[in-house]
C-alpha cells in the first residue's frame, strides 16, 4: 500500500499538467519526421545520380570518338590518330600477371588463417594487419615498390614486373579477405565427414574446402583485379610512363596502363581531348571494369543457385 | 510540520461501479491469410486489472497489441471489426496511431530498457513529447520511479546505465518509462516470464497498486499468476484453423471457482495446456 | 539369410568361406600396419603448412616492409633538411629553386581538402544509411546497396576528370569567381567515392540494434522519425563513428582525382575565408608526392627522397586513423541487454 502526502498528491496533478502543458507536438514531429525522410531520400539518391549523370555526360563526348581505330592505335598529339591499344595491353598484362600472384599467396594466407591457425594472438595479429594494409593509401605502396622492388632489388623501374609485384601487395589484402570468407562459408559438418574418414588436413581442403570455396575467391579475386586496372598512383611511383607508344613485348618491358593515359590526356586542354579522346579512354575502361564485374557477379549467381537445388 | 497521510483504500471490486474503458466489438484479425483471431467480443473496465489466459499459440498477445495498435507495424495485417476507447473507435481513419499509444502503453515480456541512463529512460517519453522544462522532467522521472516502487533502489544513482539493473529492476524501469507518459491503459505482454520468482512478486504486487491509476490488461501464461492478481479473466483458445477465440469472460473469482464452459474448466483443472 | 538347420548349398560356402578368409587376410594387414605413423606420410602435409604459413607471413613481411623502406629512406632526406625545417616551414618547394621543404602547406591542403569531402560525404552517408536500415523495405535495399558498391568501383582518375571537366564548368555557375582547379570539385567526386563506405558500415551498425528497442520506442507513443534519431543512432554510434573514422581515413590518402582537379599550388588554407578556402588550387600530401614522382628528380637527389619523408608522414597519419577505428569499434561495442 502506497502512502501518499500531501505534497505528493499535488505533484501528481502537477505531472499530468505538464504533460499537457508541453503541448500537442505530433503534428509538429510528423511533420519533422516527413521533411527528415525526404532528406535521407535525397541523400541515398544524391550519389546514384549524380554519377549516372556523369556517365551520361562521358559518354556522350566519346560518342564519335570511340571507334576500331581508337582501340588499335597509339597516342598521339593529334586527337584524330590517338588510340589507346598500347595501354589497353598493358593494362591487361599487368591485372593479368596481378592475378598470378595473388591468387596463390592470397589464397594460401587465408587457408592458414581459416584452417592451420589457433584463435591466439598471432592470428589476431595477422588479421588485424591485414585490415590495416587494406587501409594504407595506394601511393604508399608505390613508395613501397619504388623503395624496395626498384632501388633495393635494382629490379629497372617502369616495366611490367615491378608493376604486377606493387599492385600485387596492393591488391593483396582484398583477396585474403575475401577468401577467407568463402572458406569460411564452407560448413564445418563437410570438414569433420572428411577428416572422419581418415584424411589428413591437406587432403581435406583439397578435396572439400578449396573446390567449395572457389566460386567465392573467384568472385572476390575479380573484385579485386577490377580494382587494381583502375589504380595509377602506385603505377606512378614506380616508374610507368604515362604515354607510351609500344605495347609491353615481356616481364621486361616498359608498359604504361590505361588509368596512366588518362591522367596524362587529363591535362591536355585542347577541346578534342577534353571531350574527344579522353572520354573515349574512359569508356574503354569503364567497359573493361564492366565486364570483369559482370563475370564476377555471374560466377557468384551461377554457384549460388546450383548450391541450392 | 505534520504530514498527512492520506490512505488511499484498495476498494474491492463489488463496492465502486465498472465503467468501460475498453470495447471490443466484433474483433477479426489476420497475418496475411490466417486469420488469427476470430470474433472477440469483450469489455475492459477502468481500474480493473484483467487477465487474459489461454494455451500458447491462442493469440492472446496478438490481440493486445490489437489494443494500441503495435500491429500496424507489421506490414501484411488485417484489421475488422472495432475496439472502442473511450467511446472512439481507435481503428476510424482519423485516429492517429502515435497518439493512441500514447494513451495505451506497453510493457513487454523481456525487459527492454533503453541503452541510455536510468533518468533518461523514464524521461524519454515526456522529453518525446516536448517538455523541456529540467525540473519538470526530474519531478516526473522521481514519482514515475516512485510509482514504479524502484525509486528507493536507484535514488542517488540515476545517471548510471539502465543496464546495470538487475531484470528484475530493468522490468520496474519499463513500467516507469511507460507510467511517466501517463497513460490510461496498460497492457502488459507476460512481463514476468523472464524474471526471478521473488522478481515476480514484486512485478505482481506493484500491479495492484498501479490498478487504484492505470487499467492494466495482463496476458499470462501462468493461471495462479492470473488467480493471484487479476479482477476479471478472459480465457482464449485455438480452434482447428489457428484462429484464437474468446471462450469465456468474467470475474476472476467466477472463472476459476465456477467456470461455465467445459473447455474453460479443463484448461484451469490442468487437463491440457 | 541362413536359417539354422537348414543345409548351406554347397557352391555358397565355398563362397562364403572364400569372402571370410579374404576378410581375415585384410585384417591381418592392418593389425600389421597399425596404428603408427608412417615417415613419409606427414611430410607433405607439413609442407603444405608451411607454405601456408609463408603466405600468412608474407603479409607482415610487407608491413615490415612498408614502414622499413619510409624509415630508411625518410631518415636519408632529414640527413639533408632539418625535421624543423620539415615541420614548421610555410613554403613546400621540392623542385624549383630556392628550394625548401616545409610540409606544413601541404598539410593543410590535405586537411582542407578532408575537411570538405567530409562535410559533404559523412551526413550523406549516414542519411542514407538512416534510410537504409529504417525506412527501405527489401526490395528496394537490394537494387540501391549494389547501385552505391558501383559508386566505390570507379577509379579515382577518372573521378579527377570528371571533377575538372565536368564538376567545375558546373560549379563556375554558381561560384562565378572559381578557378579551374580547386577544392570543391574534387572534394565532391570524392564524397561521391566515400559515400557507400559511410553508408555501408554506418547501416549494418544501425540493423544490429536489436528490434525490440524500437518497439519499446513505438509503444510509449513516439513518432518514427523520433525513434531513428534518438534510439537507433544513438544506439549504433560505435559503429557511425567507426564509419565516419574510415571515409576520413580514405580522403586523406586520395591521390588521382585531387591531383588532377586540385591543381598543384602549395599553399596554407586560411581557415576564416572558406571562399578562399575550398574554390583555390591546393595541394595536398599524396599531390605533391605526385609532382616529384612525375618530375625528372634523379635517385640521389634530396627532392626524389623528399617523397618517402611524406610518405612517412601520409601512412603515420592513416594508420593512427585505422587503429583508433579498429579500436572503437571493438571497445565501444554496444551492449544492448
Amino acid at each position: 500500500m502506497i502512502g501518499y502526502t500531501r505534497r505528493q498528491a499535488r505533484t501528481d496533478i502537477t505531472r499530468k499538467a505538464v504533460l499537457e502543458a508541453a503541448g500537442d507536438n505530433i503534428l509538429k514531429e510528423t511533420v519533422k519526421g516527413h521533411l527528415f525522410t525526404g532528406f535521407c531520400v535525397v541523400a541515398t539518391l544524391f550519389g546514384i545520380v549524380s554519377l549516372a549523370a556523369l556517365l551520361v555526360y562521358v559518354f556522350w563526348d566519346a560518342v564519335g570518338w570511340l571507334d576500331w581505330q581508337f582501340v588499335t592505335s597509339t597516342p598521339s598529339r593529334f586527337a584524330e590518330k590517338a588510340g589507346v591499344y598500347p595501354m589497353i595491353v598493358g593494362s591487361i598484362f599487368v591485372v593479368a600477371l596481378v592475378a598470378a600472384f595473388s591468387l596463390p599467396l592470397g589464397v594460401g594466407a587465408a587457408v592458414w588463417l581459416e584452417e592451420y591457425s589457433r584463435d591466439n594472438w598471432l592470428k589476431r595479429g595477422i588479421e588485424m594487419n591485414i585490415a590495416n594494409l587494406a587501409g594504407v593509401p595506394s601511393i604508399v605502396y608505390g613508395l613501397l615498390g619504388l623503395g624496395f622492388f626498384v632501388s633495393t632489388l635494382g629490379i629497372p623501374h617502369g616495366i611490367v614486373l615491378v608493376g604486377a609485384f606493387t599492385l600485387t601487395l596492393r591488391v593483396l589484402p582484398i583477396v585474403i579477405v575475401s577468401s577467407q570468407e568463402a572458406i569460411r562459408a564452407v560448413p564445418t559438418s563437410h570438414r569433420h565427414a572428411s577428416l572422419g574418414l581418415g584424411t589428413t588436413r591437406w587432403q581435406m581442403i583439397r578435396t572439400v574446402v578449396l573446390p567449395q570455396s572457389i566460386p567465392g575467391i573467384m568472385t572476390g579475386t575479380i573484385l579485386a583485379l577490377a580494382n587494381a586496372m583502375g589504380e595509377t598512383a602506385p603505377l606512378i611511383m614506380i616508374g610507368a610512363a604515362t604515354s607510351i607508344f609500344t605495347a609491353p613485348k615481356g616481364i621486361f618491358s616498359s608498359f604504361s596502363a590505361l588509368p596512366l593515359q588518362i591522367y596524362a590526356w587529363s591535362d591536355f586542354p585542347k577541346q578534342e581531348f577534353q571531350h574527344g579522346v579522353t572520354p573515349a579512354a574512359i569508356i574503354v575502361l569503364l567497359i573493361i571494369l564492366l565486364s570483369m564485374n559482370g563475370i564476377a557477379i555471374y560466377i557468384r549467381h551461377r554457384f549460388r543457385t546450383k548450391k541450392t537445388k | 510540520m505534520a504530514e498527512e497521510l492520506l490512505l488511499t483504500q484498495a476498494e474491492t471490486v463489488e463496492e465502486q461501479p465498472n465503467s468501460t474503458i475498453l470495447e471490443i466489438r466484433n474483433l477479426n484479425f489476420s497475418y496475411g491469410d490466417n486469420l488469427a483471431l476470430k470474433n472477440i467480443n469483450m469489455d475492459i473496465y477502468r481500474n480493473r486489472i484483467t487477465a487474459l489466459i489461454g494455451p500458447s499459440g491462442c493469440g492472446k498477445s496478438t490481440f493486445l497489441r490489437c489494443l494500441n495498435r503495435m500491429n500496424d507495424l507489421i506490414p501484411g495485417t488485417r484489421v475488422e471489426g472495432e475496439v472502442f476507447l473511450n467511446g472512439k473507435n481507435i481503428y476510424d481513419k482519423d485516429i492517429d496511431p502515435v497518439r493512441l499509444r500514447r494513451s495505451v502503453g506497453m510493457v513487454f515480456q523481456q525487459p527492454n530498457p533503453f541503452p541510455k541512463s536510468i533518468y533518461e529512460n523514464v524521461a524519454y517519453g515526456p522529453k518525446m513529447f516536448g517538455v523541456r522544462n529540467r525540473l519538470a522532467l526530474r519531478e516526473i522521472a522521481e514519482k514515475s520511479l516512485q510509482q514504479a516502487a524502484l525509486w528507493e533502489e536507484v535514488d542517488g544513482r540515476l545517471q548510471t546505465g539502465a543496464l546495470s539493473l538487475s531484470g528484475g529492476q530493468q522490468q520496474r524501469l519499463c513500467i516507469a518509462r511507460t507510467i511517466a507518459v501517463e497513460p490510461e491503459i496498460i497492457l502488459m505482454d507476460e512481463p514476468a516470464s523472464a524474471l526471478d520468482p521473488i522478481a515476480t512478486m514484486k512485478i505482481e504486487e506493484l500491479m495492484r497498486h498501479l490498478a487504484e491509476t492505470y487499467t492494466i490488461v495482463i496476458v499470462t501464461h501462468n493461471m495462479q499468476q492470473a488467480s493471484r492478481v487479476s479482477d476479471y479473466t478472459a480465457f482464449f483458445m485455438v480452434d482447428e484453423n489457428r484462429s484464437g477465440y474468446m471462450v469465456e469472460y468474467g470475474k476472476t473469482q467466477d472463472i476459476f471457482i465456477q467456470p461455465q464452459n467445459k473447455q474453460t474448466e479443463d484448461y484451469i483443472s490442468g487437463r491440457f495446456g | 539369410m541362413l536359417e539354422k538347420g537348414r543345409a548351406i548349398p554347397p557352391f555358397l560356402f565355398i563362397r562364403n568361406s572364400f569372402v571370410i578368409s579374404c576378410c581375415r587376410k585384410m585384417k591381418v594387414n592392418q593389425q600389421n600396419d597399425s596404428l603408427a605413423k608412417r615417415p613419409g606420410r606427414y611430410l607433405g602435409e607439413n609442407t603444405m603448412k608451411g607454405i601456408f604459413t609463408a603466405c600468412a607471413l608474407l603479409s607482415i613481411i610487407t608491413t615490415a616492409g612498408i614502414i622499413l623502406v619510409l624509415i630508411f629512406d625518410a631518415a636519408e632526406f632529414f640527413r639533408n633538411v632539418s625535421i624543423f625545417q620539415f615541420l614548421t616551414h610555410t613554403r613546400w618547394s621540392p623542385t624549383i629553386k630556392p628550394t625548401e621543404f616545409g610540409v606544413l602547406p601541404l598539410i593543410s591542403g590535405t586537411l582542407t581538402f578532408t575537411f570538405c569531402t567530409a562535410l559533404i560525404a559523412l551526413p550523406v552517408g549516414l542519411l542514407a544509411a538512416i534510410y537504409l536500415s529504417e525506412y527501405a523495405g527489401d526490395r528496394v535495399r537490394s537494387i540501391i546497396k549494389p547501385a552505391l558498391e558501383v559508386l566505390a568501383g570507379i577509379p579515382t582518375v577518372v573521378y579527377g576528370y570528371f571533377a575538372l571537366v565536368y564538376i567545375t564548368p558546373l560549379l563556375r555557375r554558381i561560384f562565378p569567381g572559381i578557378s579551374t582547379f580547386n577544392v570543391l570539385s574534387a572534394s565532391i567526386v570524392v564524397a561521391i567515392m566515400i559515400i557507400p563506405t559511410v553508408a555501408s558500415i554506418s547501416e549494418d551498425a544501425m540493423r544490429a540494434v536489436p528490434n525490440s528497442l524500437r518497439l519499446a520506442g513505438y509503444g510509449l507513443g513516439v513518432t518514427k522519425f523520433q525513434v531513428s534519431t534518438t534510439i537507433v543512432l544513438p544506439a549504433a554510434l560505435s559503429g557511425i563513428v567507426s564509419s565516419f573514422i574510415l571515409g576520413i581515413s580514405r580522403a586523406i590518402g586520395e591521390t588521382m582525382a585531387v591531383t588532377i582537379a586540385g591543381g598543384n599550388l602549395s599553399r596554407i588554407v586560411n581557415p576564416l575565408k572558406p571562399a578562399e578556402a575550398f574554390l583555390e588550387p591546393i595541394q595536398t600530401m599524396t599531390a605533391a608526392m605526385v609532382e616529384i614522382g612525375t618530375s625528372d628528380v634523379t635517385g640521389d637527389s634530396v627532392a626524389y627522397k623528399s617523397l618517402f619523408a611524406i610518405g612517412l608522414t601520409l601512412f603515420l597519419l592513416t594508420l593512427v586513423l585505422n587503429i583508433i577505428s579498429q579500436f572503437i569499434k571493438s571497445r565501444y561495442r554496444e551492449k544492448y541487454e
